[in-house]
């Protein structure tokens, strides 16, 4: 039989958050390596994207020694591990301009673009999906819940293509795509780029959203403890409050950190509908490009992305369930 | 209820940020305003700035004869004319060029023109690392010499008479410039503004200017990857001007009053390049066969519409060497099943046709498969990246057919080259090459290359299935722009906006 051992709640949150850090870093090296590692097996020479038709063998070497393919693989990785550790990230292959300030400059626009697209979708989906839930056996229950189903199965540049014949083309009232040159200077010059674009993200986002909700709102209604605390005098509305909020927020929110991780990337068919200069048609521009240093960089940030809204989703879910605080639910 | 508040919030945030800014209407005057920024719209937007490390199509369209300047300039007609070099001379054994340059040219920078930056800007071109795609045609040149500040000498190992012609695309760069991937410093009209990847390109006048100075006070060129993207700008205002419209479907939203629509002149060519060196295509008749047996005129109108031209060789009508071919292997299935009995294959044959992934290779491909399906062919389509390729196809020579765009103007020339990648190897239309380019006149010249322009057709060396249209949308408020494209390059210093 094995020894039961229950883990005490020792940890306080500072160590917690060592804890979690050091795991964030250990996760990002091995990432920097297997990225490294992958893009190496690609088939393809990135000195022939750089190359047109007419070039000489010559040239081909000329151009690899140039980018640093032609050395050993150690020898390309090391340097690489040095660059990151400062933020740079190198050069471009193809443009020979460093490659941090680069994805800084995508950064500007689709971190906006993300998290105001995904804080549209919190506005829509709670209160939709709370209804939704709440009136589960109405009509209108019905159609918000066969709405939101509808709206998952919508590709994202569909609705994009929808929202700007509409209110670019037609009404005139938006501008069709781009995205200032001068970026954030003028804001609501940029926010004005930016706008149905996070529209777009936003109904796709809210629309799986909704379900969730909806389903964590259902399981929060059906609960004994709601009815304990209704039979105990709650109102109704003071009752979902104190108890179900809370309850119901912590599969919603470990949800938001995957739907907020996937659409940092996933914005790229947005961004390709709107002609905006994010990072994911950096990333695709790079990949055909066989660019190494930019493909690496944008992946590198990502997952660095990725890393830290996970670890603020856990973060999160600890603040508002207490038992998971104690240790003894992880 | 609530459904309703909730979308209702939305359409008022949206139309909110619509109402803030959004007052760029034009001023509204009849005549051409000075002072206007032509807004370009783009799918080419460049790798990089320097057009000997890489930049692509992009930096010669946005770079060339705006902000770079050759010794000569390639006008939209096609026609070669000085520019930086006042005048030059040529001696009687057409081998020494004596240049000279014109007086009071500056960069961007400050400096003034000299021979040193003429001589630093061509061998840029043919140093050991450049990736200019052009560097071969100026192998000829032995040495350059400076004996004063104004006067560029030029001797070359060979005669060559299109030596003058490719000056036309050697821009001359300050020799004491830094960054020329990143930064510019050349003399024409245009310096950068600013370059924001991804997005946009800026070019401002430059008051230095030796010249006439520009029509308008800039220039910005849009960038987008995708063509609707592109074509809703325009719809929209955002840009005045698409440099190249990549379907003819996108143009029935442009034929009304507010919109020009012109057909230029292209040197695009879309290939269906056989390896002359493997079998069956090693036999003449085979490949008459198979050019016989392909509908160029559905494949066009099914691809371009009403757009683009049948040439029927690999020269364009812009080349001074061209003439109509398409009558020496015309469409006509009969002949072509006499020919394949005739070469030896009465049933036919299969083959592999390397077909790039982008458009509109895989279009022509399934088209080509089914037209020679009609004379006992079997196509196997095989498709590729534009890096494979490039690796396969052009480096290894390991193909037995493929599709690809051959977009530069006089490169019939290749064809006098046994090692290009399709291998089409007769002696006779080499010596021709060689001594078109050793030619003392442009007559000569045009002489030779009209015959090897037929011969390669006699031989049916490739399948020339035909010329891509250049059209250019712009609004109908602007005028004086660029309507041919040659060379990718794009000169907006004539653009005005009424």
């Amino acid at each position: 039989m094995k020894p039961v051992t229950v883990r005490r709640a020792r940890g306080s949150l500072g160590r917690y958050l060592l804890r979690r850090l050091a795991f964030l870093l250990v996760s990002l090296l091995l990432a920097s390596v297997v990225l490294f590692l992958l893009l190496r097996l690609l088939p393809g020479d990135p000195a022939n994207a750089l190359l047109s038709v007419g070039a000489t063998p010559e040239q081909i070497e000329a151009a690899r020694h140039r980018i640093g393919t032609d050395r050993p693989l150690a020898e390309q990785f090391l340097p690489w591990l040095g660059d990151l550790a400062t933020f740079s990230f190198g050069t471009s292959f193809v443009s020979s301009l460093p490659v941090g300030p680069e994805i800084a400059s995508r950064l500007a626009v689709t971190v906006p673009l993300t998290l105001l697209a995904f804080l549209l979708a919190l506005v829509i989906a709670v209160p939709v999906g709370f209804v939704a839930a709440w009136r589960s056996r109405t009509w209108y229950g019905s159609l918000l819940s066969g709405l939101s189903q509808l709206g998952i199965a919508v590709p994202a540049f569909w609705i994009g293509i929808l929202l700007v014949t509409v209110f670019a083309l037609q009404w005139r009232v938006l501008p069709a795509g781009g995205f200032p040159s001068d970026d954030w200077a003028s804001a609501p010059d940029a926010l004005r780029s930016l706008a149905l674009p996070i529209v777009t993200i936003a109904l796709v986002m809210s629309a799986s959203l909704i379900r969730y909700v909806r389903s964590a709102t259902l399981d929060v209604l059906g609960s004994d403890y709601l009815r304990t605390a209704r039979s105990l005098g709650s109102s109704f509305v003071g009752a979902v409050w104190r108890h179900g909020v809370r309850n119901g927020a912590v599969p919603v929110v470990s949800i938001l950190g995957i739907e907020l991780a996937t659409t940092f990337l996933g914005a790229v068919v947005v961004e390709s509908v709107f002609a905006l200069p994010g990072l994911g048609s950096l990333l695709v521009q790079a990949i055909d490009q066989h660019d190494y240093p930019v493909i690496q960089g944008v992946l590198f940030v990502s997952t660095l992305a990725v890393l830290v809204i996970g670890f603020l989703a856990d973060l999160a879910q600890r603040l508002i369930d207490p038992r998971l605080r104690s240790g003894v639910g992880t | 209820m609530k459904r309703k508040a909730v979308i209702g919030g939305i359409l008022t945030a949206v139309l909110a940020l619509a109402a803030c800014g959004g007052g760029n209407g034009d001023s509204g005057s009849g005549s051409a305003d000075a002072n206007a920024t032509i807004q370009v719209g783009s799918l080419y937007e460049p790798q990089n700035l320097d057009n000997t490390n890489g930049g692509g199509q992009g930096v010669t369209e946005a770079f060339n004869g705006n902000v770079y300047e050759g010794l000569f300039r390639l006008t939209d007609d096609g026609e070669v004319e000085p520019l930086l070099a006042e005048k030059h001379e040529v001696s009687p054994d057409g081998l020494t060029y004596t240049f000279t340059l014109r007086d009071g040219v500056k960069f961007h920078s400050g400096k003034a023109l000299t021979s040193a930056d003429v001589k630093y800007s061509i061998e840029k071109v043919t140093a050991e690392n450049s990736q200019s795609a052009r560097k071969s045609q100026l192998e000829v040149i032995k040495s350059i010499a400076t004996p004063d500040a104004r006067t560029v000498v030029v001797t070359l190992a060979s005669k060559s008479i299109s030596f003058v012609y490719n000056l036309s695309y050697v821009w001359v760069i300050n020799d004491q410039a830094k960054n020329l991937s990143t930064s510019e410093d050349g003399t024409g009209p245009y310096r950068l503004g600013a370059w924001k990847r991804g997005s946009t390109l800026t070019l401002t006048k430059f008051d230095g200017y030796w010249g006439t100075k520009p029509s308008n006070s800039g220039v910005v060129f849009h960038y987008f990857t995708e063509a609707t993207a592109l074509n809703n700008a325009l719809l929209t205002n955002q840009v005045d001007v698409v440099t190249s419209e990549q379907s003819p479907d996108a143009l029935k939203q442009f034929d009304n009053a507010d919109y020009k629509i012109t057909n230029g002149k292209s040197t695009t060519k879309l290939l269906l390049a056989f390896n002359d060196k493997v079998a069956p295509f090693t036999k003449v008749g085979v490949r008459k066969a198979v050019s016989s047996a392909i509908d160029d005129k559905k494949l066009l109108e099914s691809v371009w519409g009403e757009y683009g031209t049948l040439i029927g060789s690999m020269v364009p009508p812009t080349d001074p060497w061209y003439e109509d071919l398409t009558k020496v292997n015309p469409y006509d299935v009969a002949l072509a099943k006499k020919e394949l009995a005739a070469a030896g294959y009465p049933n036919g044959f299969t083959f592999t046709l390397d077909t790039p992934n982008y458009d509109p290779h895989p279009t022509a491909a399934t088209f080509i498969k089914s037209e020679l399906a009609k004379v006992g062919i079997t196509v196997n389509i095989n498709v590729i990246t534009a890096d494979e390729w490039y690796t396969k196809v052009y480096k290894n020579h390991d193909f037995t057919a493929t599709l690809q765009e051959h977009v530069n103007d006089r490169d019939v020339v290749w064809y006098g080259d046994p090692t290009f990648y399709w291998g089409y190897d007769n002696p006779q239309v080499a010596t021709w090459v060689k001594q078109a380019e050793q030619s003392d006149t442009e007559a000569q010249q045009t002489a030779l290359l009209k015959k090897v322009n037929q011969q390669i057709a006699r031989d049916a060396a490739s399948d020339w299935l035909y010329l891509y249209p250049q059209i250019v949308v712009a609004s109908s408020k602007l005028s004086g722009y660029p309507v041919n494209g040659l060379n990718s390059q794009f000169y907006a210093y004539g653009i005005t906006k009424s």
